[in-house]
């Protein structure tokens, strides 16, 4: 069996986050080197906060200030800092509750070894140079061994409040289209379309799913379609998509190939986009080195009858 | 043992916008789910169990906020669960939490669903770019757009159908104070001039991009019976899927659809939707899709679902009002979307409907639908209990 195709897949997205007022207030106090808390029904102080009262569902709203300093309540050793991580060297990611808070905060320790830590030892917030109003405004924790951090008396209340941060996103994986779409898209290089038979149904899929999604059977009958077709349905698009180099207006439009069970999506070209219709016969058009056909043109053949397609759109 | 019978006594949603930036996801839900334990005059210990549903993660990039939204809801301590069918969900969310009250598992359920498309963005979460895949070659409106010109052929319906729809649903929208869209100046010839998109669809005949959450509280004969205000009754519920692509889908008049009306009918002893149901709330994001669900869900015959909208029928007014709160074209935060027309069918038996109430609306069927007509989820709720 020839081998199955691999590729990066990289997912990557600048989301972004309206913050409430909870959440506002923690970072903006983070931005003016403040760590601030709220405090609960029962009189605890949740660091970092929450807009609703865990024990209750009450809305909570009253803020807190903490102390920079605290205590590790549990922590695991990081030998291999990933991109993006706070710290570049190896660290500690450890839960820290601050003094003053009755719940511990996620961040890094900056240690030189997994020796130097430990639960119950004491370490002090380190701020970033550059603070914008998140999370990130902590650099990282140090280990401390002086008095509890002094408190700067803050309300809550600030001047230019952060009411929105951008939280990139990025995923990185192995893509594999696994064997029936490998065999599909080696032969497309070859510039011909071959789907897999399913043998319950006889129906054609292309491009094949290695499994007919109706009958539940796995495919292996490789079947060559097309290379005609006909042009079962479409739609004229005349607004620009982002990424797609496609002067506008064009014609996007569900293409059965001859032979196949279903219909695929392609470019209709090669004729004025007002003159298309449903019944056209097209064939692919190639460019060189492309892996799929930059368009779908006329044949010239008369169009289809529409019994002949109507299962087909 | 019979199932115990589920009745909606409360729901709340969220004035649906563009934007909420001054809540956050959390506050958002919140918002909903107090209205709806408001409506119901219940307080947060009185729910047994929260069952939630939105769009993918990828939508605001957020991984299972269910997690995160426990303390928002008040769900520390209770079961909380997540339901996942795409654009459906909303539908989908509502059923498994009646069911848990059918089943007597729970007394009263809290369920909830939300999207703030604000943060989120829905075309990049469909359509990642897959290694060695051909691009899609056009937005949402390109992937709908060839099924509603097959909908014409297949049809005979004159091309103005789809604008009387947008024209209608825009105009229920100024009757309810929650849809997003409020266009006080709208015209049949203002739809009809708006831009081709997706030939055959218009601007006009899409749908917005919406924040908001809707919420409701189903409970069993004992919670009814406590409810301030008359319940809804839900009397059938039903879900199905079938693939979005396979040799043989109807896309017109996806298989999946019309199981799945056929089952909600079935429960509920509807012989002829047409005549036995009063109002119908349906998912249509793109106009010309009222007419291709009339006919899937047996309101008209295959190809006849249009003479319904050409006549007026479906207005607010009519014989057979359907989208009274103007509908998803005119509210579209996509994971709510589902259960807003669930809660909708509900309001109107209830006669909570405000403005946009259809008068003596007795039985109502809520629909949702998801993917690539892949997921359908519909109730049908009356304002009388079902027959023991």
């Amino acid at each position: 069996m020839p081998e199955v195709l691999k590729a990066p897949l990289t997912v990557e997205f600048p989301f972004t986050r309206s913050l409430g007022p909870v959440q506002s207030a923690f970072l903006t106090g983070l931005r003016e080197r403040v760590v601030l808390g709220v405090r609960t029904g029962d009189g605890r102080t949740l660091v970092p906060p929450v807009e609703y009262d865990p024990v209750t569902a009450e809305e909570i709203r009253g803020l807190v200030e903490v102390a920079a300093t605290g205590t590790v309540t549990t922590w695991a050793w990081n030998p291999a800092p990933r991109r993006d991580q706070p710290l570049d060297t190896p660290f500690a990611w450890v839960l820290v509750r601050l003094d003053g808070a009755d719940t511990a905060l996620l961040h890094a320790l900056d240690a030189p070894g997994p020796d130097a830590v430990h639960t119950g030892m004491r370490v002090r917030l380190r701020w970033a140079e550059e603070r914008t109003g998140a999370i990130t405004d902590i650099a990282c924790f140090e280990p401390y061994d002086g008095e509890q951090g002094e408190l700067t008396g803050h309300t809550g209340e600030f001047e230019d409040p952060v009411t929105g941060i951008v939280a990139p996103a990025r995923l990185d994986y192995t893509y594999s289209p696994g064997r029936a779409q490998t065999a599909y898209i080696n032969a497309l290089a070859e510039q011909r379309n071959v789907g897999e038979r399913c043998p319950s149904c006889r129906k054609v899929y292309v491009p094949p799913r290695g499994a007919c999604p109706t009958c539940g059977l796995a495919t292996s009958e490789q079947v060559e379609v097309g290379p005609h077709g006909t042009v079962t349905t479409f739609c004229i698009v005349n607004i620009k998509a982002k990424n797609l180099d496609i002067e506008v207006p064009y014609v996007y439009a569900h293409i059965a190939l001859d032979g196949a069970g279903l219909a695929l999506h392609g470019r209709i070209g090669g004729i004025p986009y007002d003159q298309v219709r449903m019944g056209l016969r097209v064939e692919p058009v190639w460019t060189e080195g492309a892996r799929y056909p930059d368009h779908y043109r006329p044949t010239g053949e008369p169009d289809a009858d529409y019994d002949t397609y109507r299962e087909l759109l | 043992m019979s199932k115990e019978p589920v009745a909606v006594v409360g729901i709340g949603q969220t004035k649906h916008v563009a934007a909420r930036r001054d809540v956050s996801i959390a506050g958002l839900v919140r918002e909903a789910a107090r209205r709806a334990l408001d409506d119901a005059e219940l307080g947060w210990a009185d729910i047994d169990a929260v069952v939630i549903g939105k769009a993918p993660d990828f939508f605001e990039g957020v991984m299972m906020p269910e997690l995160y939204l426990a303390d928002a809801l008040g769900a520390v301590g209770k079961p909380m669960l997540r339901v996942h069918t795409a654009g459906s969900v909303g539908g989908s969310t509502a059923l498994v939490a009646a069911n848990l009250v059918a089943a007597r598992v729970h007394g009263t359920v809290l369920t909830l669903a939300f999207e703030k498309q604000s943060e989120s963005n829905a075309m990049w979460g469909l359509s990642l770019p897959i290694p060695f895949q051909q691009p899609l070659l056009a937005g949402a409106g390109g992937f709908f757009a060839p099924h509603v010109r097959a909908y014409m052929r297949r049809s005979g319906a004159p091309d103005t159908i789809g604008s009387l729809v947008a024209y209608k649903d825009r105009r229920n929208a100024l009757k309810n104070p929650y849809a997003h869209l409020h266009e006080h100046d709208i015209t049949l010839e203002k739809v009809q001039a708006s831009p081709m998109l997706w030939d055959p669809i218009r601007y006009s005949e899409t749908c917005p991009s919406s924040d908001g959450a809707c919420a409701m509280i189903l409970t069993d004969r004992a919670g009814a019976a406590r409810a301030p205000r008359p319940p809804a009754w839900m009397l059938g519920g039903a879900m199905r899927s079938e693939p979005t692509l396979f040799a043989g889908k109807d896309a017109v008049s996806p298989q999946a659809g019309k199981d799945c009306a056929a089952d909600v009918y079935r429960q509920a002893g509807i012989a002829d939707p047409r005549r036995d149901i009063d109002a119908v709330e349906m998912y249509v994001p793109f106009s010309w899709y009222e007419p291709m669900w009339l006919e899937n869900l047996g309101f008209a015959a295959e190809g006849e679902g249009w003479k319904l909208t050409e006549s007026g029928v479906t207005e607010l007014d009519g014989d057979l009002p359907v989208n009274m709160s103007g509908g998803v074209l005119s509210t579209n935060p996509i994971g709510a979307s589902g259960m807003i027309r669930f809660a909708e069918a509900a309001l109107q038996v209830r006669g909570q409907a405000g403005e946009h109430q259809v008068d003596g609306a007795r039985k109502a069927l809520g629909h949702a639908y998801g993917g690539g007509s892949q997921f359908f989820s519909m109730w049908l709720v009356g304002a009388e209990p079902p027959d023991a």
